[in-house]
């Protein structure tokens, strides 16, 4: 029988606030264990939560990037459990009013065609700290830097069908949250998890199957993994003629399989209630419009405007649009050259530049290279100063430091020789070291041009003007 | 001799020098030093650090920079957190807590050169009307050291009747200011819901708690009220609505204003003895030109219900921080997690405490919150519309603190129904957020009753001028136990 996936995400996105959602201690990643927990975040008692404005700023902004309703009220609640991560014993979220409401955004599938997956909600929480198991010896330790830190939970509608549809909507978000500023979307610092709720049924039906939830998501190749290693086992348990229990499953990577963690009856009872210290949260049609004003071009229309106003290819579009920063740079680069050259800087920033930076795990902003300085070896190409083979060994020498693309040329002497005196004394001794090709040439084999043109270029250090070469060669042979 | 002053008095003197704060500190130290062994009305006394407090504010008042709380002691209820003293709570659970920080209340207090005499006894966690759930022992009433000064602000009304503090602060989550100022017969105000920040007390029922004052008159409450009201940002439901001149309003007329007085308070319950206080009570305030209207708060006989399923529900989230991982209490043996849990929190809180967490836990449980917990938000709501339709017609609401005086210590503390009905009178003005004050109006069985004063929203100033406007034509706020008049050398 054939098989219909279906799956629902809840991605939970760190927010990049400063400081944390209800108090004023800094959300900064990597600091010494419990040096970042004020006594709002060790839940001491007396103190209060204070809801913390930009945290709901770039909520809303999402809400608007995903073109949905934006709640004028919205509620926090707690939702309470004791875990010795969770201080007060309960975590601030908002359950039955969250901030925003209904939206959607659209993927493309692997068949080039678009298609667009519902946003059921996205709704403002604070995380919990840390369990730390090692260095402890039979006992647990417990971190609460990150208590408290915001989050923004986007969950979906159950639209995606295959785990490949559920990464590229995943990818589709993660890169929407860092272009509208409002998380560095960093998975191995825990800002961007994910949380798969799985089911199958027999293509066709219209009832939902019962649903597996998969915990402990951190990476798209994880994703993908444990939803197609849960899909494989739902389908055997139903094909061996049992049925799938409603329970929460963790992903285990070191073993790559998914197993149960607590069933629909172990679940808690969460107890929610509207947080009595916190009051409503108000989105007026200003506050809408000032974050509306924060919101920059967003993916898909920087997609659009790439496209048309640089003439490029669509897979270098989907490379250079990829993330803001990389699209900043190639239209800085661009405004540097004057407007022209769109397809060179293309080039050169999705080859020499983009390897470069992978080779040393730079991020764009910490690139070595500054568009300015790019865009100075680029006008060097563009007036025939250098080659564009000499320029790969000139944009090395800036990578390692050695200064701008001019001062580099002018130290290493690498101007191309195009002073037509001094290239056709070259030309007549490559012409003379040469007699059996020429003969050759001559005889009709014209292929063998190449050859004497790189001998000329071999003589001059590749500092030859390569079409100029080629003319006197011709003119000389003929 | 009375040993008992007003913080109005006390303020004069110190500013025309007839008397220092370290005189008045001793004094109020010895007195609790010698006495309270009889009542048991404080937790912590900080003898060491009043002193050195009240030598700052002396050296203030000298520089000419005191104001008109500066020198003055006073206590604080134990559940405002004060730094580097003990902040108990009345549980075994914080019995060694010192807390990092100070209150907002306690703060302000400090700030305007207050002197912290000590901490005093309560209900534990201000979950009780009798201040016999504490784990530090009850307070006795200095009326009739046999019976319970009300609570859960026992120990500060207590310490204040009997003049081993000039006032003290309280907290008031459905009665726990005004029915120990009934019961001891001294002055008891608790703002509108949010006039004070409640950042630093440790919280009960957040939606119901707010912080007050137990004093020997309204002009002290007025004098300690703007002190202590006003914005504060680390708490959300902190207001922003302005500080009114309190003491400036205490002297306006009450010429033609109206009073309502509820019907249903009257219905039954309240003795013949009690219901005539009352009445006197009216006339004299008609003798001030006040008007007298009989009103309706149909929804109040939802009060009690209602009160009981919201406060626990909050109190069972709010309490669940005290689980013994960082602080307070932490039972020794446990082995695991769950153990450790289940340990601390049983040994680390009383009965009442338990029996209030467990029917918060219960209302808000899935399939009995819309039963219990949405229908008393509901409840809620109408309690609320019926105060604010009778605020459109009169300016203040009269009637009853409590339905009885003081209660024999143990008894009641077995039967919670009959505990939790003596706070009938008062919960209503929790669930509606309102400003509420008690003062005395006489004597039941030679013990004192209260006559309550409720105001609208943000009405305090309102309530301070009739409660002033009442004590300046009567003495019932005057009068003191013996103990009051018991020096101590």
């Amino acid at each position: 029988m054939p098989w219909e996936t279906v799956i629902g995400l809840e991605i939970h996105t760190q927010l990049a606030t400063r400081s944390k959602i209800f108090s004023g201690a800094s959300t900064a990643y990597g600091a010494a264990p419990n040096t970042q927990a004020c006594l709002v975040d060790l839940g001491y008692p007396g103190v209060l939560p204070v809801l913390n404005l930009a945290a709901v700023e770039m909520a809303v902004r999402f809400g608007l990037a995903i073109d949905a309703e934006i709640a004028p009220r919205s509620v926090f609640a707690r939702k309470n459990y004791f875990y010795p991560d969770l201080p007060k014993g309960y975590q601030i979220s908002q359950y039955e009013l969250p901030i925003v409401g209904a939206g959607h955004i659209s993927i493309v599938l692997e068949d080039g065609t678009e298609k667009t997956i519902g946003v059921t909600r996205a709704h403002l929480e604070e995380d919990a700290g840390k369990s730390v198991h090692e260095n402890f010896d039979n006992a647990t330790g417990i971190d609460l830097n990150r208590a408290g830190t915001p989050l923004l939970e986007i969950v979906s509608e159950p639209d995606l069908r295959s785990a490949k549809e559920a990464i590229a909507y995943m990818r589709k978000i993660h890169q929407l949250v860092r272009y509208i500023g409002i998380s560095d979307g960093n998975m191995q610092e825990g800002s961007f998890r994910c949380d798969a709720n799985v089911s199958v049924r027999p293509l066709g039906q219209a009832k939902l199957g019962t649903r597996a939830e998969l915990k402990n998501l951190n990476s798209f190749r994880f994703v993908e993994r444990a939803i197609n290693i849960e899909v494989e086992r739902q389908i055997g348990v139903i094909e061996d003629g049992g049925d799938v229990v409603q329970e929460t499953r963790l992903y285990d990577s070191d073993r790559d399989e998914t197993r149960s963690m607590r069933s629909k009856e172990e679940a808690n009872d969460y107890r929610y209630f509207p947080d009595p210290d916190l009051l409503p949260v108000e989105i007026d049609a200003d506050f809408l419009e000032r974050a509306r004003k924060l919101l920059p071009e967003l993916p898909d229309a920087k997609r659009e405007r790439f496209t048309a106003q640089y003439g490029l290819k669509q897979d270098d579009v989907t490379i250079l649009t990829g993330n803001r920063d990389t699209a900043d740079f190639y239209e800085r680069l661009v405004a540097e050259l004057g407007g022209g050259d769109s397809r060179l800087a293309a080039n050169w920033v999705i080859g020499e530049l983009l390897a470069a930076l992978n080779r040393d795990g730079l991020e764009i902003e910490a690139s070595k290279v500054s568009a300015e300085a790019l865009a100075g070896l680029l006008r060097r190409i563009g007036d025939n100063t250098i080659s564009g083979k000499i320029a790969k060994d000139v944009f090395e020498a800036m990578w390692q430091g050695e200064g701008t693309a001019d001062a580099i040329i002018e130290r290493r002497s690498l101007k191309q020789i195009s002073d037509s005196g001094e290239l056709e004394k070259i030309v007549a001794q490559v012409i003379a070291d040469n007699p059996e090709q020429v003969q050759q040439y001559r005889d009709g084999k014209t292929k063998v041009l190449g050859f004497l043109v790189g001998q000329a270029m071999k003589a001059t250090q590749g500092k030859a003007n390569p079409g100029q070469v080629n003319q006197l060669l011709r003119d000389k042979l003929a | 001799m009375s040993q008992r002053q007003t913080i109005a008095e006390l303020g004069a003197a110190l500013r025309d020098g007839s008397t220092s704060s370290r005189e008045l500190t001793e004094r109020y130290l010895a007195r609790i030093a010698a006495l309270d062994e009889r009542l048991n009305s404080f937790i912590t006394v900080t003898g060491e650090q009043a002193l050195a407090a009240a030598d700052a504010a002396d050296a203030r008042l000298a520089a000419g920079n005191g104001g008109p709380l500066t020198g003055i002691p006073l206590a604080h209820k134990d559940i405002f957190c004060t730094s580097g003293v003990l902040t108990t709570c009345g549980s075994r659970m914080l019995e060694n807590f010192e807390s990092p920080y100070d209150a907002a209340v306690v703060e302000r207090l400090a700030a305007a050169g207050m002197v912290m005499l000590g901490k005093t006894n309560m209900d534990e966690f201000a979950m009780g009307s009798s201040n016999e759930t504490s784990f530090f022992g009850p307070v006795m009433n200095p009326w009739d050291t046999d019976r319970t000064p009300g609570g859960s602000s026992g120990g500060s009304a207590a310490a204040v009747a009997a003049g081993l503090a000039p006032v003290a602060t309280g907290t008031d989550t459905g009665g726990s200011i005004r029915q120990p100022a009934a019961l001891t017969g001294i002055t008891g105000f608790k703002p509108t819901y949010g006039r004070v920040s409640r950042y630093g007390m440790i919280a009960f029922a957040s939606s119901l708690d707010q912080a007050g004052t137990l004093t020997l008159t309204a002009e002290d409450a007025a004098l300690m009220m703007q002190a202590m009201a006003g914005f504060d940002a680390r708490d959300s439901t902190c207001a922003q609505a302005s500080v009114p001149d309190y003491r400036a309003a205490l002297s306006a007329s009450l010429e033609g204003k109206r009073i309502g007085v509820p019907k249903e308070f009257f219905d039954g319950g309240l003795d013949a003895v009690h219901t005539q206080r009352l009445r006197d009570a009216f006339a004299v305030m008609e003798s001030l030109g006040a008007v007298i209207e009989e009103i309706s708060l149909p929804n109040l006989g939802a009060s009690v219900p209602t009160y009981y399923i919201v406060a626990p529900a909050e109190c069972s989230s709010n309490l669940s921080r005290f689980d013994g991982v960082r602080f307070g209490y932490r039972h020794e043996h446990a082995t695991d997690l769950e153990t450790l849990y289940k340990r601390t929190r049983k040994d680390g809180f009383g009965s009442e405490v338990k029996r209030r967490i467990m029917t918060g836990t219960y209302v808000l449980s899935a399939g009995y919150y819309d039963a219990y917990y949405l229908q008393a938000q509901k409840a809620r709501q109408l309690i609320a519309e019926d105060f604010s339709r009778c605020f459109e017609r009169v300016d203040i609401i009269a009637g009853p603190t409590t339905p009885t005086p003081a209660f024999r210590l143990g008894e009641k503390l077995d039967d919670p129904l009959q505990m939790y009905l003596n706070d009938i009178f008062t919960i209503g003005v929790n669930l509606a957020g309102l400003p509420g004050l008690s003062t005395p109006c006489g004597f039941v069985d030679e013990l004192p009753v209260g006559l309550q004063l409720i105001g609208p929203q943000f009405g305090e100033a309102t309530v301070l001028n009739f409660a002033h406007q009442y004590q300046s034509r009567t003495d019932w706020h005057l009068r003191e136990p013996p103990l009051a008049e018991e020096v101590a050398d």
